[in-house]
């Protein structure tokens, strides 16, 4: 018998830091805020890492805190749930989660609302963890709700910038409209099925055929779900808040953008792998929506010239990545590319956060250049998150992106298709990444920072240096995590050395019912792991795709820097599109924005508001002065009307007496 | 016979001293009128056997409330009266309604007036009977009245003394 | 022999008319005497009924509404002559600062 893991500690550890230091931070000095912080985080990750070494009887582990909702049939509690899934996702968490605290401490060092930064970040553990937790879809949306909520707190965190208020409340809407299909998808869940329990669920879910024949009950399901993912996740048509998101503090767009919050979307697909094994056509829509997004996001990354809003195109195309994996029921390979992402992105953020704390807050490439002299910890940390993400062998990213390409592929719901966008996908990733590194820490420096003073760009998220004008790198707070995570990004895929890591998680995904995949293969819903021709031919492929980009970014940007322009020139118009991100935040705010504001405007305000309501008290008042105008001449201060109003009364008395008298 | 004579006689004289209270436009008229009318009711109280009251009545009502009006008119040196508009709801209103009143009440009167007839001197309401009714069944009320009395004549002095009066009735000692 | 009828039309006679004279009169005193008509006729119907029910209790009532007629003339003449003083009128009309 499994002991009591006391799962329900992880969560609520970060709850507490929370609220000591959203209660009574403000009084706290810098130190003791950060401590109270820190420990939260560590405490989380270190029981993660004793709950992982426990041994798990039944390939699983629940536990049940509390009865929740009991109506009739449907039950739901709060409880918590551990399998192979959750460990690695649990691990990801806190431990990136916990480096990225430490982090923090130096980089917000210098910024007012201290205590509040750290309060929201716990908060966004405690959220995240029971989300990943979760041993039902219930508890599973309060984090979904929640890691949404910290997010639009922490990307609005400097709220006194408008840009920063209105980037978070577009990523809360944006949300929100994932959130909505997936509330509907719950409700389906229930009236279906009668419970939101994963192991009652999915062994209700496990005994009905897949649906072959078009859509289905399980294929609306999957496809709210996946509408829910699109939000969390930032896929088309809902990724637009994610580069408004880079308003926020760099360590919020490392943590809650790159490494967690993003792929929550990704844990929940995987989760609900039974649904999606059943309902064929969902998994291609999953799998066609990601790579599109894939293409579409990297394409834009390509012109950007903001660090920060590369960095984010790339979180997107990546997390299109993951789709994929996802929709062509890879769901291991989707799962280990999420780990090293949350190695080599997290990691890339914190090394772009300091390059701008290096340079009082400058976030454009084109003032940016030579740094690699001046910054040289944060030049090699950089440069191993760049080669991990353009899938460079031996680093991490080499593995888990050639595993999906192969997955797209050769899986029984791949196509080629898949596979060649995805593999222009990864010549543009190397391209762009390579071309962000370039432009920043190679050539002359074209910044306007003189060595002795700094103007910092306001509210960016650096600071001044006042005193030591000269650049100069980050401080060890910063450094120390930012080399654990270069570490991680260099090893990190060798845990797929032997389909170790596969072999792990496998277990989470075998279906015990009929799938398309079993019917067809043996049992397992990926491609035969075969050593054969095949996959080495496209790995070499991949490669040679990375190795293209990075020497076409050389070309452009370190050889003949004035390439670039010229090329731009010519395609005027495709430039100027992809630029601007093909318009679509302007797509948006014609059809759907102005409209509503408008008609809120209009026709709720002018129209309900004030002409109705407003009107009706309004005019209701009026009536009771009209009303009460005309009652005042009674009294008019002569006795004989008095008199006469009398006289009428009592005639009227009498005139009742009689009339009860005749009765 | 002679009771309806008495009755009609009595009767008339009051009413002709209400309309002429009415009629009139001097007050002092109408004072005096209102003595005819208090008279006449003394002589119908006496119809109906009421010694104690119809005495009282001349006494106190004619005797003496009837003077102290007489007292004020003078005072005042009260003329003719002005026509004034003043209220048109007591003329619309008013009347009307009284006139309906007394029409449903005449009415009423006319429906049941199968009504016993009352004999001359029917309830003898001698001195002694009376008096032995008001000490013992109705004495609250009697002393009540006695105060209210007392209440009346401090207001009144109280209402109608001149702010300079009492400063020279102090004066005076 | 007299229907007690004849008795009650006599005293609604002239309850209707100290009601007329109180709404169509103008000079204070005068309204005060439709008054003590109205009260006069109210007691003749009591000692009407009096004598019919042989109930000696309506004429001891006749006795309290004097006394209270009594008193309530006073009381009113002093405040006539308290108003004379003040608006140097007994016209009914121009006494009226009491109005909204």
């Amino acid at each position: 018998m499994t002991p009591n893991l006391h799962l329900w500690l992880i969560p609520v550890l970060p709850l507490v830091g929370a609220a000591i230091n959203g209660l009574c931070g403000k009084r706290f000095t810098r130190t003791l805020v950060c401590s109270v912080g820190l420990t939260a985080s560590a405490a989380a990750f270190v029981l993660g890492l004793w709950v992982a070494t426990q041994p798990m009887v039944s390939g699983f582990y629940r536990e049940s805190l509390a009865a929740w909702i009991r109506a009739g049939d449907f039950r739901v509690d709060f409880g918590f749930y551990l399998d192979p899934l959750s460990l690695v996702m649990l691990l990801i968490v806190t431990g990136v989660g916990f480096l990225i605290h430490i982090y923090s401490v130096g980089y917000m060092w210098e910024e007012g609302g201290f205590y509040r930064f750290f309060s929201y970040l716990n908060l966004f553990l405690f959220f995240m963890l029971t989300l990943v937790l979760a041993s039902n879809y219930l508890v599973m949306f309060i984090g979904w709700e929640g890691v949404g909520l910290a997010s639009y707190l922490l990307i609005g965190f400097w709220f006194t910038r408008d840009q920063a208020a209105s980037a978070g409340k577009k990523a809360f809407i944006a949300n929100r409209v994932g959130d909505f299909a997936f509330l509907i998808a719950l409700f389906l869940l229930i009236k279906h099925f009668g419970s939101l329990d994963f192991a009652s669920l999915f062994s209700s879910i496990g005994a009905l055929r897949p649906e072959t024949q078009g859509a289905g009950l399980l294929t609306s399901i999957a496809l709210l779900l996946m509408v829910g993912a699109c939000g969390k996740s930032a896929q088309i048509p809902l990724y637009v808040w994610l580069p408004d998101a880079m308003e926020g503090p760099t360590p919020v767009s490392a943590l809650i953008h790159a490494a967690t919050m993003v792929t929550a979307g990704i844990y929940m697909i995987a989760r609900s792998h039974v649904i999606f094994d059943r309902a064929p056509t969902a998994g291609t829509m999953v799998a066609i929506l990601g790579t599109l997004t894939a293409f579409f996001a990297a394409s834009i990354g390509i012109t950007q010239t903001d660090i920060k809003k590369v960095l984010a195109y790339s979180t997107i195309s990546q997390l299109g990545y993951m789709f994929l994996a996802c929709g062509a029921a890879a769901y291991t390979a989707g799962i280990f590319h999420l780990m090293t992402h949350a190695f080599f992105k997290g990691l890339l953020f914190l090394a772009a956060g300091s390059v701008m704390h290096a340079l009082g807050g400058e976030q454009d490439m084109r003032n940016m250049g030579g740094l690699r002299k001046k910054i040289p910890g944060t030049f090699w940390t950089m440069t191993a998150g760049t080669f991990a993400i353009s899938g460079i062998p031996p680093l991490a990213g080499f593995f888990s992106k050639d595993e999906i390409l192969w997955q797209a592929y050769a899986s029984p719901r791949g196509s080629w298709v898949y596979w060649l966008l995805g593999l222009i996908t990864a010549f543009m990733t190397s391209f762009y990444m390579f071309r962000l590194w370039f432009l920043t820490f190679f050539g002359e420096y074209r910044g306007d920072r003189p060595e002795a003073h700094a103007q910092p760009a306001p509210g960016s998220g650096g600071h001044a240096h006042d005193g030591h004008g000269h650049i100069h790198d980050s401080p060890k707070v910063m450094l120390i995590p930012m080399m654990i995570l270069a570490v991680l990004s260099v090893v990190g895929g060798w845990v797929s050395y032997h389909h170790t890591f596969e072999n792990f998680l496998a277990p989470v995904f075998r279906d015990a019912g009929p799938t398309l995949a079993a019917e067809a293969h043996p049992p397992s819903g990926e491609a035969p792991a075969e050593e054969g021709g095949g996959e080495t031919l496209l790995m070499v492929i991949s490669v040679a795709a990375a190795a293209a980009g990075f020497y076409l970014a050389w070309l452009l940007y370190q050889r003949r820097p004035e390439l670039p322009k010229q090329i731009a020139r010519r395609i005027e118009g495709l430039y100027q599109t992809v630029l601007h991100k093909y318009y679509v935040d302007e797509l948006y705010a014609t059809l759907f924005v102005k409209p509503l504001v408008d008609g809120s405007t209009k026709l709720l305000w002018h129209g309900i508001d004030q002409n109705v309501i407003d009107a009706g008290v309004d005019a209701s008042a009026d009536r009771a002065r009209q009303l009460s105008d005309t009652m005042r001449h009674m009294q008019s201060g002569n006795v004989r009307s008095y008199a006469g109003w009398v006289a009428f009364g009592a005639a009227g008395v009498i005139a009742y007496m009689v009339w009860i008298g005749i009765k | 016979m002679l009771h309806l004579l008495l009755f009609l006689l009595f009767g008339l004289a009051c009413v002709a001293g209400a309309v002429n209270l009415l009629v009139q436009r001097h007050p002092i008229n109408s004072a005096l009128s209102l003595v005819v009318v208090m008279g006449s009711l003394a002589g119908e109280y006496l119809l109906l056997g009421a010694e104690f009251v119809a005495a009282i009545q001349v006494i106190v009502y004619a005797g003496a409330i009837m003077v102290l009006f007489v007292f004020v008119i003078m005072l005042l040196n009260a003329g003719e009266e002005e026509r004034t508009s003043g209220s048109r709801v007591a003329l619309l209103l008013g009347v009307p309604g009284m006139l309906i009143g007394a029409v449903l009440v005449a009415w009423l009167l006319v429906e049941r007036s199968a009504t016993p007839a009352v004999a001359v001197g029917a309830l003898p309401g001698d001195p002694q009977t009376i008096g032995w009714l008001l000490f013992h069944n109705y004495l609250l009320p009697f002393e009540v009245t006695s105060i209210l009395v007392l209440i009346a004549i401090l207001g009144a002095v109280a209402l109608a003394s001149q702010p300079g009066m009492e400063a020279s009735a102090k004066k005076e000692g | 022999m007299v229907p007690l009828s004849y008795y009650l039309v006599l005293s609604g006679i002239l309850f209707a008319c100290g009601v007329t004279g109180f709404l169509i009169k103008r000079n204070i005193i005068t309204i005060f005497m439709s008054i003590e008509l109205m009260l006069n006729g109210v007691n003749l119907s009591f000692v009407a009924f009096a004598a019919e029910w042989q109930a000696l209790s309506g004429q001891v009532f006749v006795f309290f509404v004097m006394v209270v007629a009594a008193a309530e003339a006073a009381v009113g003449l002093a405040i006539i002559i308290a108003i004379f003083r003040t608006r140097e009128t007994l016209n009914v009309d121009y006494v009226n600062l009491l109005k909204l």
